[in-house]
């Protein structure tokens, strides 16, 4: 076989040498083109969409967050302050590995799981170079380890901020409440705008229900930024509105004189200025250490107080609602009067029970069990009120019938919200047969009257109500819906006024003679407060059962069980001839009011006399 | 072994009189005065790039006098030489790289370094050039347009230090020298069956490769490239960054030194890989004109030199150089814009870093020795 033996042709592999050339030329220009045009798209043809993003890169929209107001109690004490915190932020896009920078970090500062968390939950949704936060009220021992320790650890940043602090703890959590961090469902609820660059919102208490005073408006700042999120410079700023300052009724001394007569028990204390509708006190024990929710509280913390059988976190003062017991007679006394029913002569057969026309059986009264009889042969108003007589008030009951009752205890304010201003306010129970009818589809029974008579039964009210109801007392039908917040920004800010519960002078007096005569009397059912009194008080014992006692048994006391025993309250105003005070108390499962009336006695001593008046021992068994 | 040359009657086949400093030089000026002027308009460009980095600038500027003595070096060695070294260079490089997939240093997981008495340096970048100079010297002395068994042999030259490189692992190292050796062999003719044959294997494999050739960070670079949205933090950033740099310059730039995407550090890389968009910001679309510009009288040039060659191995080297040139700046200008995915191709002579100027200008010096060769012709 020949062998192909290819020679080299020069000219003819310069030629196809050159069309390769060619063709490659092509190739090259071509692909250029498409270059060129590709850059045309982006200089000219999109040329606005790209010159408006660069612009937003470099100019940032910088909220200014504004300063929340203080809170401050009626004599300038500070309630709620706003202190430096330090935080501990990482930005993402400068560590070079994050999980490192972490690990690094925890070995540095105490890092809890939920911390890290709401870290992973913030970076995703970040925006570039924006630092998202680790931890928060750093230490300044921890602080100072961050300081040593930044050099070797980019990206990571340590910030200061405002914080909510609450300098009386315990003592003011319910009136005031606490803010806590916006949570998602009050992140879509709040207008975005005005809370950009604040964490926190009022949850409850005075926070809440003035949030918006309080929290201010937010200012702005167009600032030109590099990538790294440096200010370089102010372009134009809006400053914020602060926050305006509350100033309160309340009384750090009535407060704490409260706190600590109600001490282990549970209940709650609310004191008002008759005449101006101020709430100079409001109690709820237990209290919990508002701090704890400012940043976001540790689980623990929170399956403790959520989870105890005292529920700290309700406010007694406000959601509580009790049947008020005996402390409605005064109210009942009023409508016995003004209904013509009865007159200041008026008696009553008193053998210790009281039995309806046609019916067996007996409605007992309490001081069957002590003296085996009644408080007396025959009862008139004055003593019904003094001694708290039921059967003088089962009788009136009876002939008022429950819708006449309604007709004249609604204008004290039962069965309504006040309309304080805080947050949870119930609005108790006043039956009707109307009312019994919408919410039970039930008729009202006539041995019902008879306990709605004695402030049991259906009947229910917040220490709020009562409060309310004793300023009305006080002041011969005149009361306010009670307000905690005195001044907003130095501007005083008057309590609405509701209309007045009507009655004749000469009826107030002696409903307000047979209230002075509970404690000043001497069978008054309070008198073992009067010792050593220095003023004159007129108040009203109460005292709720919680558990139905069987015909014929009698109440031991301490054979009961003690979440079944009775609640002790008492409603009170002094001085007498002019009062400033006005005085709710209850204790939860006291046994009885003598639980609750050296309270009330305490708290207006404070108010009285000063901080330094003198104390009562309580003693006494239920009465 | 040279070719046989024709003359034609009535020229003198006498060696070239040096006829000026360049020419004594074997410099090709239209070549030197073209790289001159892209050098001063990178360092320009590099200074506000780098954030008025007066270091950076000089640091490049000491690369750029590397990288033009060695282009001055190479230019006065014989094309001969050059063809004759190739093979022991690719032998020695081969060697080398083999060394490096042994004991290689490196960073990032790849092993791309020799390091050598405190000396660094990469094997591939050796092998950048010496591909396409074995290649050539193989096909020089062959028939052309080559048959499919010296096209098998290429192949297999091509194969071996791209295996080797691409295990290491560099992906773009390894396609960048095969892309050259292959330049070689489509200019000696390849059949346009093979070529056709190619893309159809190319197409028939990208789906196998797509799922199983591809690491998960290659495969991400693809996805960002068609949808940067949808990674704005992380892998989109880039390129979000690079278009709204470019598309912001519109017509006229923002003015040297005021582009805010680059000065205000939204731009990363932006010395380096993406400098076109730093480029493109601040002198508009009439500055990326001019510097297409440039690289096209370069890259035409690059092509006069081949045409005018005398020899088949010059031939070969100065379309294969012109190419390579050509895929650095059609893929860096292509991925910074986002018409491709991002790789780590440098925009050549005005991105930041020696290794890649003292290359490329090397290969310019062997250029200019393929038309030193062409000038001892007459015409």
């Amino acid at each position: 076989m020949p062998q192909h033996i290819a020679l080299k042709d020069p000219h003819r592999e310069a030629r196809i040498y050159s069309a390769r050339t060619i063709t490659a030329i092509f190739i090259v220009l071509g692909l250029m083109t498409v270059i060129l045009a590709r850059y045309y798209a982006l200089q000219i043809t999109e040329y606005e969409t790209y010159r408006t993003q660069s612009e937003r890169n470099r100019v940032q929209l910088q909220p200014l967050p504004p300063k929340r107001g203080l809170i401050y109690d009626r004599n300038g004490v500070l309630l709620a302050d706003n202190r430096p915190s330090h935080l501990l932020s990482v930005v993402v896009e400068r560590t070079p590995d994050l999980e490192y920078t972490l690990e690094e970090l925890r070995k540095l500062v105490p890092v809890s799981e939920s911390d890290l968390e709401n870290f992973y939950d913030k970076k995703a949704r970040r925006r570039p170079y924006e630092p998202v936060p680790l931890r928060f009220r750093l230490t300044e021992a921890e602080r100072a380890i961050l300081a040593v320790n930044r050099h070797r650890l980019p990206g990571v940043t340590v910030d200061a901020q405002l914080l909510r602090h609450y300098p009386q703890g315990a003592l003011f959590s319910h009136a005031v409440g606490y803010v806590g961090r916006i949570n998602e469902r009050e992140a879509f609820e709040l207008d975005a705008s005005d809370y950009r660059g604040t964490f926190h919102v009022g949850k409850v208490g005075v926070e809440k229900y003035y949030e918006d005073t309080l929290h201010g408006d937010v200012g702005y700042q167009n600032v030109e930024t590099n990538a790294h999120g440096r200010v370089l410079r102010v372009l134009e700023r809006y400053d914020p509105t602060p926050g305006a300052d509350l100033t309160l009724h309340l009384d750090i001394a009535l407060q704490r004189t409260a706190y600590e007569a109600l001490g282990e028990q549970r209940g709650a204390v609310v004191a008002m200025d008759p005449k101006s509708g101020g709430v100079m006190a409001l109690v709820s024990t237990p209290g919990f250490d508002t701090n704890l929710f400012v940043n976001g509280i540790s689980s623990a913390d929170y399956s403790a107080l959520r989870d105890s059988p005292d529920v700290p976190l309700f406010n007694r003062a406000v959601q509580g609602q009790y049947p008020p017991g005996s402390t409605i007679k005064p109210l009942m006394a009023l409508a016995g009067l003004e209904s013509g029913l009865v007159t200041p002569e008026y008696t009553v057969p008193d053998p210790g029970w009281y039995r309806l026309p046609g019916d067996s059986r007996r409605y007992r009264d309490w001081i069957l069990k002590i003296r085996g009889t009644g408080h007396a042969p025959q009862v008139d108003l004055e003593m019904a009120v003094e001694e708290s007589c039921d059967v003088y008030f089962y009788d009136l009951a009876r002939r008022l019938t429950i819708d006449g009752m309604y007709e004249y205890l609604h204008p004290f304010g039962l069965g309504e919200r006040s309309g304080i201003d805080t947050t949870n306010e119930r609005r108790g129970v006043l039956p009707s047969t109307r009312w019994k009818r919408d919410h039970m589809n039930q008729p009202w029974y006539p041995g019902e009257t008879l306990s709605a008579g004695i402030g049991q039964g259906y009947m229910l009210a917040t220490p709020v109500q009562l409060a309310v109801a004793a300023t009305a007392l006080a002041t011969k039908g005149r009361h306010f819906s009670p307000r905690l917040v005195k001044s907003v920004g130095g501007e005083a800010v008057p309590a609405p006024e509701l209309a007045p519960v009507e009655a004749t002078d000469e009826h107030w007096q002696v409903v307000q003679a047979a209230m002075r005569e509970v404690v000043h009397g001497k069978r008054g059912s309070a008198r073992r407060i009067a010792k050593g009194i220095e003023y004159e008080m007129a108040g009203k014992t109460g005292t709720a059962q919680v558990i139905g006692i069987a015909q014929g048994e009698i109440y031991r006391e301490e054979e009961v069980a003690e979440r079944h025993r009775n609640h002790g309250l008492f409603i009170a105003f002094a001085p007498y001839d002019d009062p400033t005070i006005a005085v709710a108390v209850i204790v939860e499962n006291g046994g009885g009011s003598s639980a609750a009336y050296p309270i009330a006695r305490q708290v207006i001593d404070t108010w009285l006399l000063g901080e330094d008046g003198a104390t009562v021992a309580a003693t006494g068994e239920a009465g | 072994m040279g070719d046989y040359v024709r003359q034609l009657p009535g020229h003198s086949a006498d060696l070239a009189r040096p006829t000026g400093t360049a020419q004594r030089l074997h410099l090709d000026l239209p070549l030197l005065g073209l790289l001159l002027a892209l050098a001063a308009f990178g360092l320009v460009v590099l200074y506000s790039a780098s954030g008025q980095d007066m270091g950076a600038v000089i640091r490049q500027g000491r690369f750029f006098l590397v990288g033009f003595m060695v282009m001055i070096v190479a230019a006065q060695i014989s094309l001969q030489r050059f063809q004759r070294w190739g093979p022991w260079f690719y032998l020695g490089g081969i060697g080398l790289l083999v060394a490096v997939d042994i004991a290689g240093v490196g960073a990032k997981g790849a092993q791309r370094w020799l390091s050598v008495g405190g000396f660094r340096f990469q094997p591939s970048e050796l092998m950048k050039l010496v591909v396409p100079m074995t290649v050539a010297w193989y096909l020089a002395d062959r028939t052309l347009p080559p048959r499919f068994k010296y096209i098998m042999a290429c192949l297999a030259i091509i194969a071996l230090p791209a295996a080797l490189i691409l295990v290491q692992p560099d992906l773009g190292t390894a396609l960048l020298i095969a892309a050259s050796g292959l330049f070689v062999v489509f200019m000696a003719g390849l059949g346009w069956r093979y070529i056709v044959g190619a893309a159809v294997l190319a197409c028939a494999s990208a789906w196998p490769v797509w799922m199983y050739g591809l690491k998960d960070y290659q495969k991400q670079r693809i996805l960002t490239l068609l949808s940067p949205e949808s990674d704005k933090l992380g892998a989109g950033w880039n390129i979000i960054q690079s278009k709204t740099a470019i598309g912001s310059g519109g017509w006229d730039g923002k003015g040297w030194m005021k582009g805010t995407q680059s000065q205000l550090d939204f731009l990363p890389e932006s010395h380096t890989d993406f400098i076109i968009a730093v480029l493109a910001e601040e002198w508009g679309l009439r500055g990326v004109i001019m510097l297409a510009g440039l690289y096209l009288l370069l890259l035409l040039r690059g092509f006069w030199i081949g045409l005018h060659a005398r020899s088949s191995y010059g031939r070969l080297m100065a379309g294969s150089l012109t190419l390579t040139f050509f895929v650095y700046i059609f893929v860096n200008m292509g991925m910074v814009a986002g018409l491709l995915p991002v790789v780590g191709v440098p925009l050549p002579l005005v991105s930041a870093g020696g290794t890649s100027v003292v290359s490329l200008l090397a290969g310019f010096g062997l250029l200019m020795a393929v038309s030193t060769e062409q000038r001892m012709v007459a015409r």
